[in-house]
């Protein structure tokens, strides 16, 4: 018997035709040499200290230039691990299936998830699906759980942050939001624009090797690196940050966009981008470590730590003048990531 | 506008040579120099470009009343809340009107996603939002001479469709009343004005010729770039240091001497001059507009029976203040504790024109 060419409600009952989507379908695409049977739970071994972390991705649409929400997912969660200096080892992958979703679909986001977990060398180890009813779900929705093992003792953390540390960003910004928006709303001007969903975990590993220079790293999603830096600030405290509007990288249709939607490309979502806190003496191997990677290779330094005031990001803007950088507030964009 | 000029409109090696100018301007000026910018736009431009922190000392920058949800009262979001609790009405607006409290703090948000209040971004959304509706459909018209044409046309379209469903709440205002009441003011601490760039694209410059007469103040035409903001605040200051008031526009790639004639046809087809209550302000003469005698049977405040405006603030609000540039955002006791972008207590920190969210997000001064 065949997978049927749409999702239905039995495929979630937990009885035949569960048994059939998740055997013939779902398992022999993600199975690995450490998924090698369909057990209820699955055994690893990770020495030392362990990362965890967990995100759910609901994006809309599923499949958008550059990638789909099995890239999303794999790539969103092992840089989660990577940016607080841990190699992404496994994942777990939870479907939330809406009745109708074409079987097909399902299959390409699957594909999606295995070559993403092998492009990032990670292994799927446990996966569920469930079905829910047409109109109670928006196609697919995709939970992942990643774990990590710590590249070394050093912790990276908001606190580490200190008076005159460089602040770094490893990309251009701006893309993957204005991308999802583009096709949501047909924009012509989105023909071009793609998502820079990629995997971090190269970047960090080599400013990892920095050592105690290496303050602090995230990576820019929601919200937008002017999130990030809003966040570092509040969490630490002490610092402020003053940032150069136009030090960051943004490409030409990107700027184009942003400006026909008035929308402030420091504010939209990434899926490849960080900021990096380093100490001043190490922000230019910093750079160059980060330029060595194609996706790091428009890396540049965007600010400075500062105490004068704390909590506070402070932008000079394109014509020089100064103002606050806030957070982003109101709903930019629902089902981004 | 393309991309490399807009780019050029914020370049500091253009900026510095007006920037020059403008010091030494301003060193000619005895004291402050009051500059009201009149439109919201302006605000929030001047705010996110940083122009305002690069002034000298004695050139201060106050917000106007140019910001349609604002002036609007409160009792217009208490009125549109009846019509939604009495009748089977559905509610066409603008976002940033719903979530601007009643006088009892609720809002019209909180009907979002029940099917009576939707969301639109153009006014022409409203057509089909009536076409498909059984019952009356009332669309929420706030709004300057910038947007007044577009409502004003959509409405036409519809009536052409042969749509009878629709209403229209006007509160719409027009801004040459607005700046004639605070010139008229008898406490009046303002020595120019910006005036605001997309109302002039529709008005041109005679609406404010009053400006030019005795007692009258410097009113230049401005755009909304870094640059074009940097030149209107230059040209506005020239003038106060030379004790001119003249009417002058610096917009000139968009504004033309005659405005629009076309949109305001448009707008002269569907409506006539009332006067208008205006938050913080009170009755000013003739500063609204509402559907003329052909129309009326369209004037939802006249076919619901809806009461007339009236002006009452929340208790500890000081947005009156704020919209007549007599009062600093950071001046009122709420600002940034009980009120805020998320918890908006008055309609100057709802709306992303509004003086005080442009302040709470930007910062005031330089930081």
């Amino acid at each position: 018997m065949s997978i049927s060419e749409r999702i239905t409600l039995e495929h979630g009952s937990g009885g035949a035709l569960s048994r059939q989507l998740t055997e013939q379908l779902i398992y022999p695409i993600l199975s690995n040499d450490a998924y090698r049977e369909l057990a209820d739970a699955t055994d690893f071994e990770i020495p030392g200290r362990t990362f965890i972390t967990t995100d759910t991705y609901v994006v809309d649409p599923v499949f958008f230039p550059g990638g789909d929400i099995g890239t999303l997912g794999v790539f969103g969660t092992c840089n989660d691990l990577a940016v607080c200096g841990a190699r992404p080892r496994y994942l777990t992958v939870g479907l939330v299936l809406e009745e109708g979703f074409p079987t097909a679909d399902l299959r390409r986001v699957l594909e999606s998830v295995r070559a993403s977990a092998e492009q990032a060398e990670v292994r799927v180890i446990s996966g569920d699906t469930k079905v829910v009813p047409s109109g109670k779900g928006g196609g697919i929705f995709l939970n992942t759980t990643g774990v990590g093992e710590a590249l070394g003792d050093h912790l990276l953390s908001v606190n580490n942050i200190k008076e005159g540390d460089s602040v770094l960003v490893s990309g251009p910004v701006g893309s993957h939001g204005l991308a999802i928006l583009a096709i949501r709303e047909g924009l012509k001007i989105g023909a071009t624009l793609q998502s820079d969903c990629a995997p971090l975990f190269p970047l960090c590993e080599a400013l990892y090797a920095l050592g105690g220079s290496l303050r602090f790293m995230r990576d820019a999603t929601r919200g937008g690196v002017a999130a990030v830096l809003n966040e570092a600030v509040a969490e630490n405290r002490k610092c402020g940050m003053e940032i150069q509007e136009t030090a960051f990288p943004i490409s030409g249709t990107v700027a184009a966009a942003s400006d026909l939607l008035g929308l402030n490309p420091l504010e939209i979502a990434n899926e490849g981008v960080m900021i990096a806190v380093v100490a001043p003496k190490a922000a230019a191997e910093a750079l160059s470590r980060l330029r060595s990677f194609q996706t790091g290779r428009e890396a540049c330094q965007v600010g400075v730590v500062s105490v004068r005031h704390p909590g506070r990001v402070i932008l000079e803007t394109a014509v020089g003048g100064r103002r606050i950088l806030d957070l982003p507030r109101g709903l930019l964009l629902p089902r981004i990531c | 506008m393309s991309s490399l000029l807009r780019q050029s409109l914020q370049d500091r090696r253009l900026a510095a040579p007006l920037l020059e100018e403008i010091r030494k301007t301003a060193a000619d000026i005895p004291g402050n120099a009051r500059v009201m910018e009149v439109c919201g736009t302006h605000t929030v431009a001047i705010r996110r470009s940083g122009v305002h922190s690069l002034l000298p000392d004695n050139i201060l920058l106050v917000s106007g009343p140019g910001c349609p949800v604002c002036v609007t009262p409160t009792s217009y979001i208490d009125n549109a809340l009846h019509l939604l609790e009495t009748t089977k009405a559905t509610i066409v607006s603008f976002g940033d009107m719903l979530k601007v409290p009643g006088s009892d703090g609720r809002n019209l948000a909180g009907y979002l996603g029940r099917g009576r209040v939707r969301i639109v971004y153009s006014p022409a959304e409203m057509l089909p939002i009536a076409r498909e509706s059984a019952e009356a459909v009332v669309f929420l018209a706030i709004g300057f001479e910038t947007t007044i044409p577009t409502v004003a046309a959509a409405f036409l379209q519809a009536r052409r469709a042969g749509i009878e469903n629709l209403f229209l709440y006007t509160a719409f205002k027009t801004v040459p009343p607005a700046l004639r009441a605070l010139l008229d003011s008898p406490d009046r601490n303002l020595d120019g004005f910006l005036l605001p760039g997309h109302v002039s694209v529709i008005i041109g410059e005679q609406p404010y010729l009053f400006l030019e007469k005795r007692g009258g103040v410097p009113g230049v035409i401005t755009g909304f770039e870094p640059l074009d903001l940097l030149q209107g605040i230059s040209a506005v200051l020239k003038q106060i240091a030379r004790g001119q008031q003249r009417v002058e526009n610096t917009y000139t790639r968009a504004v033309r001497s005659g405005g629009n004639p076309k949109a305001r046809e448009i707008m002269e087809q569907l409506l006539e001059p009332v006067d208008a209550l205006w938050r913080g302000f009170g009755r000013i003469p003739a500063s609204g507009l509402v559907l003329n005698q052909a129309f009326r049977d369209a004037d939802a405040q006249l076919q619901f029976s809806l009461p007339p405006l009236r002006n009452v603030e929340p208790p500890g609000c000081l947005c009156a203040q704020v919209l007549q540039g007599r009062v600093l955002p950071a001046e009122c006791s709420l600002f940034g504790k009980r009120c805020t972008p998320e918890t908006p207590v008055g309609p100057c920190m709802v709306s992303s024109e509004g003086t005080c969210a442009a302040s709470f997000r930007y910062g005031d001064a330089e930081p």
